[in-house]
């Protein structure tokens, strides 16, 4: 099939302000669309830019704006959005060139909400038991990429960028709701200061954005409960 | 092109399970300044990209008893006895005690109804040394990969690691025999950085990106093989590379061996269970080598589905149950990318370029050898791009996250030790000078006429899938390195688009290819110059084992563009070479 790119380009090296470009060629609808990108940076234009690596939708590097929604472009058939395809950039970042987005700020609001196992008992010789039941609390929220998605899909981020966001609550609430984690009253707090998980509006964005299929909106829910529970 | 300097006593090169584990392990020296650095998000490593498990004798499963010298045995075996026992053996028995520490870490391994560590069956694992197949793949669903790189990372941050994101290593400091750091491009500005120190380990990955096909990340270029090759490092075993049996048709992305432990079935066109004729006792889990070559004879003798070079993966009998909770990234794969249902229908898969058991010669410490055996100080490997070697001829499933974890943690903390010891060493004058040279001749083509690193890359690996993958004989060995000279010449010809300096893709990608071209030479000599047929190396010249003349590591040097070969004996323990059958 034809299909018509139509792609965001900053090159401030070059061009002080960003523009759009387009790229016409023949693709086949089970072409992903991080393939029609790599066949431009191939083909037709060298200095278009953008992350990749796994190409399956594990790594999370290709998180970017597909026709106005917020997906990967290795996860997203070509057939499955149609011949004319608009990609920009992740909104709420700041871009460092073309799709190549500045995520210095996400890492540090990952690493604000204590995102690692925290214990004060020292562990036994093999493992510590956790039944089937236990794991299936916080296993939806292990699948975790961290590719942005959630979090620059959230009209409440968009409007305030010390949001925390969804992708690090997502990632709070898999050590939380963890039975062998004794971390709980530090990222309760964490994540009940201001621009903790208050700033949730419950709008859904986040959890329609994910590639990983987690029910992040509930997840969030569940910090705050957990959040209620403990202050009353 | 600015140049800045830094000064570490530990350097991690690569942000994947071997060199988070090195870090970890760095922190635990309290005083030493550690960084890694990583040409991704460390997040982005493959290692999180690995599904079924990692192998550990615990024995969890029904009082299902196992043992670390059972698991030996077979990975020497699964090696067609090239592995090296001493390490092995180091291996295994460690297994236990690094899943648990993992374990430990927060990792979240699915689990027992008594809530232990569950396992599953994977290819070539057996109780009592090949009596029958043994649960031993400890699993976080099929995202194991993933959960060990999180959690890795994620310790990596609760210990306080300095990372360098984003900085792609070009060039190793070696000077009279010692390592003294390495030089990295900075992608986001384009700026050339010096990092000096006392000990460096490379866990760079893997080269998959060599073959048309593969599982392997468009990332995974053989960087850090590549960088120390050219700096007199010997390269050990290249003509050993694993084509994972199931990858799916055309894209290459792995379907996890586990579908087969959790009982599924490989099926020709015929609707046969072809693997009952090539492998009585373990079927369709029989080591990848043998799985590999037997779809790829299915595939010659017509029997491959509607003609076409693929064959079918069955598990529509294991049920929705079993494939939603053991194997829900299969599934995803399977509707996202083929638009079927593993529930329902069988998945459409061909052998795929998946990992490497050769690579940088290290000793049970991850200390780096050199041609003469003997070590390079402070220089160390650790993981796919390091070869100690446990996986000999042919890895086993669920043994490379074993491999990254128990060498990893041993190459950091072989580097704590070494950096108490040891002094900073000087750096000549300008010692980002080679690096810059190579990177400003790239810069310069800007825009300028030449070869396309794409094109090459595209030949090279049409090639090597066609010449140097599953069989190989003398005449397309011959004509693989022929075409490979040719190749070499283009691509020192390459000439990008991109003339900027900040994120310039065009430019790293065109230094990669340069790269995996001059890889592609060494594996393709190295193969050439093996006259048996072991493991993952099969010569249909010459179709069998040959003890007698090739029980022996190769090593191969590159010296002005040739490559030079040599060799190393293998170290036995307590397994004499047996005939291998399954």
């Amino acid at each position: 099939m034809r299909v018509k790119f139509k792609i965001y380009r900053y090159q401030p090296e070059v061009r002080e302000e960003p523009y759009f470009d387009t790229f016409e060629f023949d693709a086949e609808p089970t072409d992903r669309i991080l393939d029609g990108l790599n066949h431009i940076r191939w083909q037709l234009d060298g200095t278009l830019v953008l992350r990749r690596s796994c190409q399956h939708g594990i790594c999370g590097s290709d998180a970017m704006r597909i026709n106005g929604v917020n997906r990967l472009a290795c996860k997203v058939l070509i057939g499955d959005v149609g011949a004319r395809i608009t990609i920009e950039p992740l909104m709420g970042f700041n871009v460092i060139k073309d799709l190549v987005v500045d995520m210095d700020d996400f890492f540090d609001q990952y690493r604000s909400v204590l995102p690692y196992m925290i214990t004060e008992q020292p562990p036994p010789e093999a493992e510590r038991l956790q039944s089937p039941a236990e794991q299936e609390v916080y296993d939806d929220t292990t699948k975790c990429i961290l590719c942005a998605a959630c979090t620059t899909a959230c009209p409440s981020f968009w409007s305030n960028r010390d949001f925390v966001g969804p992708a690090a609550i997502v990632q709070a609430h898999r050590f939380i709701f963890d039975s062998r984690d004794e971390g709980t009253d530090e990222r309760l707090e964490v994540l009940g200061e201001r621009d903790g998980v208050w700033r949730c509006r419950t709008i859904f964005n986040c959890t329609e954005a994910c590639p990983r299929d987690i029910k992040i909106t509930r997840a969030i829910g569940e910090v705050k409960k957990a959040i209620a529970l403990k202050g009353a | 092109m600015s140049t800045h300097v830094h000064t570490y006593d530990a350097l991690v090169v690569g942000g994947g399970g071997a060199g988070l584990m090195a870090a970890v392990y760095l922190t635990r020296q309290p005083g030493l300044r550690t960084a890694v650095l990583s040409k991704l998000y460390p997040t982005r490593s493959h290692t999180g990209t690995a599904q079924g498990g990692i192998s550990a004798s615990l024995g969890n499963m029904e009082e299902e008893k196992d043992s670390w010298e059972w698991h030996a045995f077979d990975t020497v075996k699964g090696g067609d006895y090239l592995g090296d026992q001493d390490a092995i053996e180091i291996m295994c028995r460690e297994a236990p005690e690094v899943v648990y520490d993992l374990e430990h870490m927060g990792l979240p391994f699915s689990r027992t109804d008594d809530g232990k560590i569950a396992q599953r069956r994977f290819g070539g694992h057996t109780r009592n040394y090949g009596e029958s197949l043994v649960r031993r793949s400890c699993y976080a669903a099929d995202r194991t990969g993933h959960m060990i790189l999180q959690t890795l990372y994620q310790q990596s941050i609760k210990h306080g690691v300095r990372f360098f994101d984003e900085f792609q290593v070009v060039d190793l400091l070696i000077d009279d025999g010692e390592c003294r750091g390495a030089v990295a491009l900075e992608l986001r500005t384009g700026d050339l950085h010096v990092f000096r120190s006392k000990a460096l380990v490379f866990a760079t990955g893997g080269y998959g990106r060599i073959w048309e096909i593969t599982s392997n990340a468009i990332t995974l270029t053989g960087d850090g093989l590549f960088v120390s090759a050219r700096c007199g490092v010997p390269l050990e075993d290249m003509e050993f590379f694993q084509f994972h049996p199931t990858g799916i048709w055309k894209l290459g992305i792995l379907i996890t061996e586990g579908v087969r432990g959790e009982g599924g079935i490989l099926r020709n066109s015929e609707g046969e269970r072809f693997m009952e004729r090539y492998a009585p006792s373990l079927k369709d889990l029989a080591s990848r080598d043998v799985v590999s070559r037997a779809i790829y004879k299915e595939i010659r003798a017509g029997r491959g589905i509607d003609g076409k070079r693929y064959v079918h993966l069955d598990a529509t009998h294991l049920g929705a149950d079993v494939i939603e909770k053991k194997l829900p990234e299969i599934a995803d794969f399977c509707r996202t990318y083929l638009g079927i249902d593993p529930v329902t229908d069988p998945m459409p898969v061909q052998p795929t370029a998946h990992y490497a058991m050769g690579g940088i010669p290290t000793d049970i410490q991850g200390a780096v050898l050199a041609m003469d055996g003997s070590v390079i100080r402070g220089l160390y490997a650790a993981g796919e791009c390091a070869c100690v070697s446990v996986h000999g001829a042919n890895r086993l499933g669920a043994n490379s996250l074993l491999d990254l974890v128990v060498f990893g943690r041993r190459a950091g903390m072989a580097m704590a030790d070494h950096c108490e010891a040891a002094e900073l060493l000087p750096v000549g004058d300008d010692p980002a000078g080679r690096a810059r040279a190579d990177l400003e001749r790239l810069w310069a083509t800007a825009g300028k006429d030449g070869e396309k690193a794409a094109e090459i890359r595209r030949e090279m690996s049409e090639l090597m899938m066609s010449n140097v993958s599953v069989f190989r004989t003398e005449e397309l060995l011959i004509e693989a390195k022929q075409k490979l000279a040719e190749l070499k010449e283009r691509a020192d010809r390459i000439a990008i688009d991109d003339p900027s300096r900040a994120f310039n893709l065009d430019l790293t990608e065109a230094w990669e290819t340069q790269g995996m071209v001059a890889l592609a030479q060494v594996i393709t000599e190295c193969a050439l110059n093996r006259t048996e047929s072991r493991g993952a190396h099969s010569r249909e010249d010459f179709p069998d084992r040959d003890d007698e003349n090739w029980l022996k590591h190769t090593l191969a040097v590159l010296r002005d563009g040739t490559v030079e070969i040599g060799y190393k004996p293998v170290s036995f323990t307590r397994f004499e070479p047996m005939e291998r059958v399954y």
